[in-house]
């Protein structure tokens, strides 16, 4: 099976090879995992105890140290995608489309949980929980790509035309994706929509190393749970395979 | 090069010429979705003028995406569309014929009803104009990114449904622009800046998006 | 001349067919046989570049034929087993419609000569949806008679066709051999074509 990997001199290749990957990624995904309990504990013992109280939004500012770093993901993740959708389409390799297919729903989770902490922190700021923002659209749009790309992948049953088409639909994506941000903040500033902005209150530096390290946790948990789902992927794809009937069977003893 | 553009046109508009019922009842879908909304929101002719570009707009879109799912599927079934691609000529230039074709029959009537509809929203002249001419410019945008959408959903199932769930998306920016060149006709601030933008998105769908599209049906047809 | 080697098809999970090789020089013709599902209709796709190989290259006249690209589609005539004609398009327009979507001139007397060989006369201007399945195949081979590109590549070109069109198609072969051409085809019953060196390749 692995003739097709015949370029495993390099290294680049040896990995894309989910033979190898498979066990390499179970022995990651633990230390991914201690990284994102660590920051997150981190994260939240500055933004909830060390940081100050807002001398104008009072305690419930504190979201945004959930808002901001999962909405910084839910971009990072699409970009990635993008990344690996590219990447497969130019060499082909199998591993790549599962890498995005993986990336997905973490990334359409993260924009989830962008808009709901939105709307919790909208409420008490501006006494509605939601108004056409431009970033809280540019969220939601985004989030009906995540959701797009889903229901294609999930529609072809061919696993290799899934990851292609869905390659293709990304790439179309990201290069729209400054068109809509945009257009929709043009859109924001025309009808004069509410927007609060967050660096006008230059936000204190302890609130910054708060938030960095939620999206650092953020960004472990991501990882840990990718590499999980790839894992599975992998498994479901090449069950046909040696090397995953001489795995299966280890785990059942 | 540019022969096979023009042969591709001219065969998918005798193709249409042949089914004129499937044009004609896209109008009328777009006929139909805009008259609801003044039954749905009341007669006030302030708030329909408001509303109009709007309303016409996302009605456009609609009845664009009518059309979709059979840009590259009856091909597909009939097997030209295998032919088409082993034509020794780029299948971008090819899919850039078919997306010109289908736009001479879906967007262009839209832009030429859509005046008579505006005048149900009580539009002034210069409203109309610039509503024409948005509809006019914006919608070859439209054939062009829902041709990407359909070549990727070509036999899948739930095609249709999941063609919308990719293309609406990705086609907010001209509902934007559009909706905005009428709006800021209308508030008097004039709409060049808009309709420019339109036409820059326009050239850009109409240049990018066959490429991206024949990479889609060329994985549909392996 | 067209060389395949090593040659491998993956469907889905299973491997129709791996280590496949030929080679076809002009004047000869390559039959495909093999039971349903071995893999005949894919390994055309493949030849006719649809289908990228999971491993192994197609070379057409020594170069690849992902690179000779377009070169190579201008060479090639493919008839699959759909008909690829439209229903709403008389026998005529189909066929005229065809050769100028594949780059060939054909002009009209042409066309109408070539409909009257597959006994079609007197129904040039009928929609081809009033056509009987037969006839519609033969409004698809009649692309056949007036085509002169060298490599032919036929899916089943045979099924459907009563005794006289069988006879009637395979001269149509021959003389595409005797001209020098290519054909690859595959059939389930052999009919013995006059001219030309023929050669059988079984897969599965």
């Amino acid at each position: 099976m692995n003739d097709r990997f015949n370029l495993s001199r390099f290294s680049f290749y040896r990995f894309a090879s989910p033979a190898i990957f498979y066990p390499l990624a179970g022995k990651m995904i633990p230390w991914f995992i201690a990284a994102a309990v660590l920051f997150g504990l981190a994260g939240l013992y500055i933004g909830m105890l060390v940081a100050p109280t807002d001398f104008q939004q009072g305690e419930g500012y504190r979201i945004i140290f959930i808002h901001v770093p999962t909405s910084w993901m839910s971009m990072f993740i699409y970009l990635i995608m993008a990344f690996w959708a590219a990447i497969g389409l130019a060499f082909n390799t199998r591993l790549s489309g599962m890498m995005a297919q993986a990336l997905a729903p973490t990334g359409a989770l993260m924009a989830f949980l962008s808009l709901w902490t939105g709307a919790l922190w909208g409420k008490p700021m501006w006494g509605t929980w939601w108004v056409w923002d431009a970033r809280l659209t540019s969220e939601l749009i985004l989030l009906f790509l995540y959701i797009g790309y889903m229901a294609l992948t999930a529609a072809i049953d061919d696993a290799r035309r899934a990851d292609k088409a869905g390659g293709i639909l990304l790439l179309v994506g990201v290069v729209n994706i400054p068109i809509i941000y945009f257009s929709v903040k043009w859109w924001n500033t025309l009808h004069q929509g509410s927007s609060v902005n967050l660096t006008k209150s230059a936000m204190a530096e302890v609130m910054l190393w708060g938030m960095l390290l939620m999206a650092l946790a953020f960004w472990m948990y991501s990882i840990a749970v990718a590499l999980t789902r790839v894992r599975t992927l992998i498994l479901e794809r090449e069950r046909h395979t040696d090397w995953v009937k001489a795995e299966l069977e280890g785990v059942s003893k | 090069m540019l022969n096979i553009v023009f042969s591709v046109i001219a065969r998918d508009l005798k193709l249409a010429m042949r089914r004129q019922a499937d044009i004609v009842s896209a109008l009328f879908f777009f006929v139909i979705v805009v008259s609801l909304f003044p039954l749905g929101i009341g007669p006030e002719p302030d708030l329909l003028r408001q509303l109009a570009p709007g309303v016409l707009w996302v009605a456009a879109l609609l009845a664009t995406m009518l059309s979709l799912p059979r840009m590259f599927a009856d091909d597909h079934r009939d097997g030209t569309l295998e032919q088409l691609a082993l034509s020794p000529n780029p299948l971008g230039l090819i899919v850039t014929g078919k997306v010109i074709a289908h736009w001479l029959v879906s967007g262009l009537p839209l832009a030429l009803i859509a005046p008579i509809l505006g005048i149900q929203f009580d539009l002034s002249g210069d409203a109309l104009l610039v509503l024409t001419g948005a509809i006019l410019l914006g919608t070859p945008a439209l054939s062009g990114i829902g041709a990407i959408g359909a070549a990727l959903t070509l036999g899948v199932r739930g095609g249709g449904v999941l063609l919308s769930l990719l293309v609406l998306p990705l086609y907010i920016p001209v509902l934007i622009f559009g909706a905005g060149a009428v709006d800021a006709t209308v508030s008097g601030l004039g709409g060049e800046g808009h309709l420019s933008l339109l036409i820059a998105m326009t050239f850009a769908a109409i240049g990018f998006a066959p490429w991206a599209s024949a990479a889609a049906l060329k994985i549909a047809l392996e | 001349m067209l060389e395949a080697d090593n040659l491998e098809c993956v469907r889905g999970e299973r491997r129709l067919f791996a280590g496949l090789g030929f080679r076809l020089e002009a004047g000869e013709l390559l039959y495909l046989q093999g039971r349903n599902g071995a893999g005949k209709t894919s390994l055309l796709r493949m030849l006719i570049g649809l289908l990228p190989p999971e491993n192994g290259e197609i070379r057409w006249r020594g170069e690849l034929i992902d690179e000779a690209g377009e070169a190579f589609r201008a060479d090639l005539c493919y008839l699959g087993h759909l008909n690829a004609i439209k229903e709403d398009l008389t026998p005529l327009e189909n066929l005229l419609s065809a050769a100028r979507l594949a780059g060939l001139t054909l002009c009209e007397d042409d066309a109408i000569d070539a409909l009257e060989q597959v006994g079609l006369a007197g129904r040039e201007d009928l929609a081809c949806k009033y056509l009987s399945q037969g006839q519609k195949r033969r409004v698809a081979l009649a692309r056949l008679v007036v085509d002169r590109r060298p490599l032919w590549i036929l899916d089943e070109p045979f099924v459907a066709l009563d005794v006289a069109a069988v006879d009637w198609l395979a001269g149509i072969i021959s003389g595409h051999l005797q001209r020098g051409g290519m054909a690859v085809m595959t059939t389930h019953q052999l009919v013995a074509i006059p001219a030309g060196t023929v050669r059988e390749l079984r897969i599965g």
